[in-house]
Order: structure tokens, then sequence, then C-alpha cells
């Protein structure tokens, strides 16, 4: 028979002082007391509000909007309410940051290698490219795209009186695609890049596998690229022969009617000008982001690769760059961050974007500046941490796997 | 112009509750200034002139209530907002009084908790175009790129005039004025419309002002005003009766001129305004020679117009609907008495 061992047992202290108790009551505390002040300045602002005869709350969101938007991704008229006003903005302004980010990032990779290329004349361009881009504020370049790009530009009329093509120019109205009009069977067209996208993704899975087996290298570059020009082709070539009637793609172009382009489908300038502006400029940042990612890894290993006999792009593309996205991702997130809300500087040359149309027009026919303000600072903050989320994810997939 | 809107809208959501209801007569008195938001630089309505002095038809209207308050005209802060946070600046207190070409609408009357006092010019909106697209009204307008300002009835009527002509357009809204007139003169728009004052005054800006011609169409009603925060009626009342007063006082044939041998004048009507033992000023709790102070320093509403948007300005606006009743016009003060 044994008696239970003292030292055993927790000590039976008081809950005072137990650090455990301690810590989450100062904690609680703490909670309490930031609930409390939010409390205090949303009731604060209400009753202010109300004392001045100012409407509050989000019923506003269903009420006819009245106004018009220049570029309206999803359906939107006059007759929309101020929510579908919201949901246009917020589209614009992902429009224009998912491009943005696009096109920064190639731009960026592009001349963060330039310069550290061998060749002086590439190498000083980088450097000169970033010092100038880097150094001038962001508002100032949007500015002067939006109007070098504008003012030298010709407008559709004196093209159009002096004979010249419009269908595909570029006139101060912005740039005219075709527009793509799908007939009968088209659905073959869409069919045949599905296909081709799915073939290209096993292809490349099977090359990866097999180059890990055998050795032998697959080009899958190559091959992918002609399935997705030829696959959507032969579709289109099928539904050529169904449907003998009709043609199952044809375009149409803009021309001139009274006094606008009609058809075709256009590009605002704004957001042609928005778009140079974001990616020129936070291209410079990634820049060096990349040529430091590179720089940290060690030279010795270009110089083994190369004892390997492994060409310079090569090395590049299979050695130093896998190893530099480790140090590189971090900061291009914030990159992405910036991208995104520096966006917001649409508002300056009327591209239609959240700020804009929402914060701007919608804010200013309601007069309810708190709500949206709010719903507008919450918008941003929601796709900057969803970019945080997936850019986390991609860093910790992209790590350094060690073994 | 974000970060304003944004500062405040904070400044409304941390004001303790002691500003609301405050007699803003006494914090203007003691402030020793009147905070008046004006626009970013409207000729011959706001504007700064190349000393910084602001001129103009609604600044006469900050000036003549200076003048009646502290009998010194000049003492107004000018606070320079846009269309889209002029109505936030008022109803956080960041300014007194509003007189920034702002029409007086339903909604904004009552949504906004704003006051309108009165009218200080009668405008409509209108359209400019360029003279060598030939049109001659506005109905042949179909399909045209239209600019305009964010945050304005501008954007919403001419919503509506398209809509009922069954006519489509396309609009490019800037946040600021100036925007608006380099988009429309480097061609990025068919039609540049506004309130035709407006027009008149932002032409002076273009290239070539004589290469746009006004369409004679005028789609809306634009009274355009001074407002003031709602719930500060002896506030209200002073911006109400100073507008009054300066158009009375033209009325009344008092000019900044002759104020002085008027005022020894036997008319009553003129003696009851800016006569020495004037009752009215104490009503208002304000002194017996505002009206005066008024006339003396910022003229009657007549000389405001001639000097700042008359046929002799860059402007060249006729009266026309803005003429007195008496002469034709729809101008037309409550009597002072």
């Amino acid at each position: 028979m044994t008696t239970p061992n003292v030292a055993d047992q927790p000590a039976k202290a008081s809950m005072l002082y137990d650090p455990r108790v301690r810590s989450m009551a100062y904690q609680g505390l703490a909670l309490i007391a930031i609930i409390w002040f939010g409390y205090f300045i949303w009731d604060n602002a209400t009753t202010n509000m109300e004392n001045r005869g100012i409407k509050t709350g989000f019923d506003f969101l269903w009420n006819r909007a009245g106004f018009d938007i220049i570029q309206t991704p999803v359906e939107y008229t006059q007759d929309s309410s101020y929510g579908r006003s919201f949901l246009v903005g917020l589209i614009n302004t992902l429009i224009v940051a998912g491009l943005g980010v696009i096109v920064a990032t190639i731009l960026g990779f592009v001349i963060g290698v330039a310069r550290l290329s061998n060749n002086y004349v590439i190498r000083k361009l980088a450097t000169v490219y970033i010092e100038i881009f880097r150094n001038i504020p962001l508002l100032l370049q949007i500015f002067f795209w939006y109007h070098a790009v504008l003012k030298p530009l010709p407008s559709p009329r004196s093209l159009y009186e002096k004979g010249e093509v419009i269908a595909f120019g570029i006139n101060n109205r912005g740039a005219y695609l075709p527009e793509p009009i799908f007939g009968d069977y088209s659905f073959l067209i869409l069919l045949g890049l599905i296909a081709a996208f799915l073939g290209s993704y096993f292809l490349g899975k099977w090359a990866k596998k097999r180059q890990e087996m055998t050795g032998m290298p697959f080009p899958v570059f190559l091959c992918s690229f002609g399935m997705i020009i030829g696959l959507p082709f032969i579709g289109w070539l099928m539904a050529m022969v169904l449907a003998s009637e009709s043609a199952p793609l044809t375009f149409s172009y803009a021309e001139m009617a009274g006094f606008q382009l009609k058809g075709g489908l256009p590009i605002i300038p704004e957001l042609v000008a928005l778009l140079i502006a974001l990616a020129v400029y936070t291209a410079a940042f990634i820049a060096e982001i990349v040529r430091a990612g590179i720089q940290s890894v060690s030279h010795g290993q270009t110089e083994a690769a190369h004892a390997l006999g492994i060409r310079n792009g090569v090395t590049l593309r299979l050695v130093i760059i896998p190893q530099a996205l480790r140090v590189i991702i971090p900061p291009l997130t914030s990159q992405y961050l910036n991208l995104t809300k520096n966006s917001s500087l649409a508002t300056a040359i009327a591209y239609p974007d959240l700020v804009s149309v929402f914060a701007g027009t919608a804010l200013n026919q309601t007069g309810q500046a708190v709500e949206i303000i709010s719903l507008t600072m919450a918008v941003y903050l929601l796709v900057s941490l969803t970019t945080s989320v997936f850019m986390n994810w991609y860093n910790s997939k992209m790590s350094l796997v060690e073994r | 112009m974000k970060l304003k809107t944004l500062l405040a809208a904070s400044a409304v959501v941390v004001m303790g509750s002691s500003i609301a209801g405050a007699a803003t007569l006494d914090d203007v008195k003691a402030a020793g200034a009147i905070k008046c938001g004006v626009s970013q630089g409207l000729p011959g309505f706001s504007n700064p002139d190349d000393q910084g002095n602001w001129t103009g038809l609604d600044v006469d209207v900050c000036r003549a209530m200076a003048a009646a308050v502290f009998g010194d005209a000049s003492k107004v802060e000018y606070v320079p907002l846009s269309a889209k946070t002029r109505f936030t600046a008022l109803q956080s207190g960041e300014i007194d009084v509003l007189s920034r070409n702002t029409t007086w609408t339903f909604s904004r009357d009552n949504n906004l908790g704003l006051e309108f006092v009165g009218v200080n010019y009668y405008d409509g909106q209108g359209f400019m175009v360029r003279k060598d697209l030939g049109v001659k009204s506005a109905t042949e307008l179909s399909g045209a790129a239209v600019c305009t300002n964010t945050g304005t009835t501008t954007e919403l009527n001419v919503a509506d005039y398209f809509r009922s002509q069954g006519m489509d357009y396309t609009v490019v809204a800037f946040e600021k004025a100036d925007e608006v007139v380099a988009a429309y003169d480097a061609g990025r728009c068919d039609v540049y419309t506004t309130d035709r004052s407006g027009l008149a005054a932002q032409r002076v800006k273009l290239s070539d002002p004589d290469a746009h011609v006004v369409l004679p169409e005028i789609i809306s009603k634009e009274p355009l005003g001074p407002a003031v925060r709602h719930g500060d009626n002896q506030w209200g009342d002073i911006a109400r009766w100073t507008l009054n007063a300066l158009i009375n006082a033209e009325e009344l044939g008092i000019t900044s001129a002759n104020v002085d041998e008027m005022r020894n004048s036997d008319n009553p009507g003129i003696k009851r305004i800016i006569g020495a033992d004037s009752e009215l000023g104490a009503q208002l709790g304000l002194s017996s020679d505002w009206a005066y102070n008024i006339v003396k320093q910022v003229g009657n509403y007549g000389e405001a117009y001639e000097r700042n948007v008359g046929p002799n300005t860059s402007l060249k606006l006729e009266r026309g609907v803005n003429e007195l009743w008496s002469k034709g016009g729809i101008l037309y003060a409550a009597p002072m008495r």
C-alpha cells in the first residue's frame, strides 16, 4: 500500500497566482476594452448622425442608382441599384488589378534578369528603367500615360473623314478590337480549347514523370502551344461542316455610326493608361526584388551548373530561379497588394473602379459617407487578405523541402 | 481627395455630441472667421486670383456673411472642396457654410441633413460641343461620349435626358472639374456637360474657347445656393437673410457707392434695413448695422453679379432669369420688416 506522492500532484495554489488564468484575464479585459471602444465609436457616430438628420443604414444599396458607368463587365443600366454599381466597380478594380499583376510580373522578371545581364547595354538600360519609374510618383505617371496616350491620338471622326480603317484602330476613344460573335455549333471551338488545356496539363505531368524515369526531355511547351492553336481550329472546321448554312464564328467590327463608333470590342483609354502606369511602376519594384532574389543564390550554383555543361538559359530556369523564388515570393506579395490598392488612383482619370464609382458617385448621390467608405475599406481588406492567403500558400509550396 | 473624404468621414465619427446642435454663431465668433466651403476653382463663382484672393458670386455670399457677423468682409477662411467632399465637410463641421455652386435638391435637403437657405443663381444644365461637329441641337447627340464630373446632379440629369430622348451615350466622369476640361479639350469626349454657368466659366480654360458652342437646350433646373447644417436655425437665418439683404438692397437701389447717403434716407423700407436704428440685426443676434456692412463692403446682388459673371466679365452671362422679379426675372427676396 502506497500513499500518493505529494510531489506528483499540482500545487493547490490560488487561482490568482496561476499564470495561465492571469494571462487569460488580462487578454479578456483587453478584448472587452476594444469591443467597448468600437461600440463607443459606432454609437457616437450613429447618435450624431441621427441628431443631424443624416440617414443611416445600408438600405440605399437596393435603391435605383440613376447614373451610367462607362465600362460595365456585368449588365448594368441606370435602372440598376447602388448595390449593382458596387459590383461593377469591384469587378473593374479586379480587372485592372489582375491584369496589372500579370503584366507587372512578366515585365518585372524580364527587367530583373536583364539587370544582371553580362551585356553592358542591357544591364544599364534595365537600371535606368528601374531608377526612372521607381522614383516618380504613381499619380504623375498615371496622368502622363493618360494624356500622352490620349492627346496625340486622332478622333475616330477625323479618321473616318480621311477614309482610313477604323475597325482595328486605336483612336482617342480607345482601342477597338473585333468582337467575336458565336454562331451555331460554335461550342465545338470552346470544346477544342478545353481539350487542349486538359491535354497540355496531362502532357506536362507525363513528360515530367518520363524525364524523372529516363532522363529524356520532351518538348512540352511546343506541343501544348500546337494543341491550343490546333484543337480549337479543328473544332471550328467541324462546326463549319456541321453548320453549312451559317458561319460558326464571325466578327463584328467597329464602324462609324453617326457620332460614335458602334460595335467591336472597345478597350477604353482609361483602362489602358491605368494598366500601363500600374504595371510599369510596380515592375520596377518587382525587378529589384527579382535581382535581389537571384543574387541571394550563391554564385557557386551557377558555376557548378556550367561545369556540368548546362547552358546559361537552362541554368537560370532550372537551377537559379527555383531557389531564388523562395526569397522573391514574400516581397512580391506586398507588391501585388500595393498594386491592387494603388488601382484606386483610377478615380483621377475616370476609370470606373470601386473608389470612383461607389466611393465617388454613389457616395455623393446618397450622401452616406460612413457606410460607403467602410464598405469600400472592407472590400479592399478582403481582396488584400485573399491575395495574401494565396501567396502564402504558394510560398509554402515553393519553400525548400528539407530532407 | 479620397483621403479628404476619409478624414471628413472619420471626423463625423469621432466628433463629440457637444458640437451637434451647438450655436454655430458662437463658434464662428470664437474662431474669428467664417469657414466657407468653395469650389476648387470655378471662374466667376469661386476662384482664387493670381494673388490667392478668392473672388466670385459664391464667394461674395460668404463675404457678405462675414460683413454681417464681424463687420469685416475679409474674415472668411476659404476651404476648397471637390463635388464629392463638399457635403461631408459641411456635415462634419469642417466648414460653417457651403457656398459652392451647389444645386438645391430634395434629397440633399432631407437625406443629407443640410439646409439650403435660398438661391443665388438660377441655372440649368447645358451641353457644349466643338463647332466643327456641326451639331445644332442636343437631340442630335445620339451615341456621343459625354465628359462630366462625378458626384453631381449633372451625372443623373444627363442619364435622364438621354433616356427620355431614346438616345444612347457613354459617360466619362472625372473627379475634378479641371480634369473634365482637360479631357474634353483633348478630344476624349464629344460633349462637355455641366450647369450653363459652369460651361461659360470653364470655357475660358479651353485652348481655343471660340471653337466651341453651347447648345440651346437646357435640360434641368439647377437652383444654386448656399447651404448650412440642418438644426441650427439661428445660423440658417443669418445665411438666409444675408442673401435676402443682398437682393433687397438691389431692389431698393442701395449700392456700395450710395449706401452712406441712403442711410439717412426717408424711405422707411431703406431705413428698416440699413438705418442706424434698425432693429432687424438684433433679431438675428447681430449688430444693428449688419446690413449696412454687407452693402458697404460687398455691394448689392446686382453689383456682385456684374463684377463676377456679368456681360463685362470673361463669362459674359446675361442676367436672364437672375434679374429681379420687378425687371422680368425670378429673383424675389422676402420683405425685410
